[in-house]
């Protein structure tokens, strides 16, 4: 098998190597311009001097702030795949339930998740819960459609093959409905980990005293805009670095499925 | 083996809108028997495929498997649809186990048995392989093994060759007779290919459509082993031309009732 998980890994590098020589260009022009045309710090300070405010302020602290806001994003990440998966296997089983749960989703999407926030500071405290339920609720809507739609998406050949055979519902979940759904899960859980990162933040902005969210709110409001760029940055590398992550995840456990996708 | 008496089966409502799909079918298929049923689409012979594998229960009447009544899927069946329908993510010797598995029998029994049977379908090679990595045809003859694998002694086959080019087609015919003559099994063939079916079978039944009923059951008295070389043979060209004109002619009939 391994030669022809190979070329997978090359493509894998290019894939890598070609967005980051264009991110070098860019970051080439954006220092070039900031000193040619002396443009102010507290509008658009060069890249150099984002790294040089950022390193004053030193590893370790930048290290908690990371720390905090990368458990915000995976608690709030997981519990999207533990309120996903039985919610998904729900709607899919029957037309009832789907007709109940359906538009109790939508009203949850369709309420703006900054509303929320404050609401549920007051509620659940001044602490880690109402960060993780503002990730959690940005984050777990995508991934119930996906995992729903791959359970309603398997062929009826597959079905009556299973039924052919005598399996149970169970059997049937777990031997064709859910293998067959995998492809829909993990796209889904690239559209959820991309947000949980945005639930992130947003819940950081309205209560938080530590966090990547938590730094750029505090750094502008001392017009310290360097670190507010710098944490702006450290946020997208780790939404590059978790999305990648899962990419990685699914190539390795489920190549069938990567494949699938590919197609 | 299989008794299918005064079966009838309506889609929907009766008389209310409702689509009949068979009328008053009676049909006994002896032990290791080959039968093929053909006729136009729309007579209901995949229908009655679907009866006998205990997928869907009949409206009217009643099928018997070794005199008893059929009502559900059954262990001893063992069924083949026109698409392969392999599980993507399993390997073609895991797809082949695929019924041991539901029956929790996945031993290395099971598993020596489905090398064994892929050995004897030629794709002994590919047991390890993706579906997406196989031929069409490779693909079938993977899940006839499937249908094989738990040892039924009655194989139903819904047009299994329908998706192959006709090569494949006739490649796949005799390959079918040649596992039938080593493992005799009962077979119920459901076919659109007058050829095929009369190249297969003990018994043609030749199916109307609109309510699906049974026109005519031929006897196919050809010598076995079988193979294409045979439709120079009388006996294939009588079958042939019989069940054309059951066919095409009641067609014909129709057409000038309707214009």
């Amino acid at each position: 098998m391994s030669n022809t998980r190979l070329p997978g890994w090359l493509s894998a590098s290019r894939e890598f190597l070609i967005p980051l020589l264009a991110l070098l260009v860019l970051m080439a022009v954006w220092e070039a311009s900031a000193r040619l045309f002396a443009i102010p710090e507290y509008l658009l300070p060069s890249p150099s001097r984002i790294v040089e405010d950022m390193a004053a302020m030193g590893g370790q602290q930048l290290g908690e702030h990371m720390v905090a806001t990368l458990r915000t994003v995976l608690f709030g990440f997981f519990l999207s795949i533990a309120v996903s998966f039985p919610l998904a296997v729900l709607i899919s089983s029957s037309r009832l339930a789907a007709d109940a749960i359906y538009p109790l989703l939508v009203l949850t999407q369709s309420v703006p998740k900054v509303a929320i926030a404050p609401i549920l500071v007051v509620m659940l405290g001044p602490n880690e819960m109402p960060r993780v339920i503002v990730t959690f609720l940005v984050a777990f809507f995508p991934l119930v459609i996906a995992m729903t739609t791959g359970l309603l998406a398997v062929p009826s050949e597959l079905i009556e093959l299973a039924r052919s055979c005598r399996a149970s519902k169970l059997q049937e979940l777990f031997r064709v409905r859910l293998p067959f759904s995998i492809p829909f899960i993990f796209s889904g859980l690239k559209s959820a980990i991309a947000l949980s990162v945005v639930g992130a933040v947003v819940g950081e902005f309205v209560a938080a005293e530590r966090g990547l969210g938590y730094l750029i709110t505090s750094a502008t409001a001392f017009f310290k805009v360097p670190v507010a760029f710098g944490a702006m940055l450290v946020l997208a590398l780790l939404g590059i670095v978790l999305f990648q992550l899962i990419v990685v995840a699914e190539r390795v456990f489920f190549p069938w499925a990567a494949a699938e996708e590919r197609r | 083996m299989i008794d299918i008496k005064q079966v009838g089966q309506v889609f929907g409502a009766v008389g209310n809108g409702g689509v009949r799909a068979l009328q008053g079918i009676d049909l006994t298929v002896k032990d290791r028997e080959i039968v093929t049923l053909v006729g136009p689409s729309g007579c209901g012979k995949s229908t009655l495929l679907r009866l006998v594998s205990g997928l869907v229960a009949p409206t009217e009447g009643s099928i018997f498997i070794r005199d008893e009544r059929v009502t559900g899927p059954r262990q001893d069946t063992g069924i083949v649809f026109q698409a392969p329908t392999l599980l993507p993510w399993a390997t073609i010797v895991e797809n082949v186990m695929f019924p041991s598995t539901i029956m929790g029998r996945a031993d290395e029994a099971a598993r020596r048995r489905a090398k064994d049977l892929l050995k004897v379908a030629g794709i002994a090679d590919f047991a390890e392989h993706r579906p997406r990595q196989l031929s069409g045809g490779m693909q079938q003859r993977a899940a006839i093994c499937r249908a094989l694998v738990h040892d039924p002694d009655i194989l139903l086959m819904d047009e299994p060759f329908g998706a192959l080019d006709a090569l494949t087609r006739e490649i796949m015919t005799i390959e079918l007779l040649r596992i039938w003559s080593n493992t005799p099994k009962t077979i119920l063939f459901v076919t659109h290919s007058i050829p095929e079916a009369v190249i297969l079978a003990d018994r043609v039944v030749v199916m109307s459509p609109r309510p699906g009923r049974i026109a005519e059951i031929i006897d196919v008295d050809l010598p076995r082993p079988r193979d294409f070389s045979l439709s120079g043979h009388p006996e294939f060209q009588r079958c042939t031309g019989r069940i054309r004109d059951l066919i095409f002619g009641e067609q014909g009939a129709r057409f000038d009732v309707e214009h």
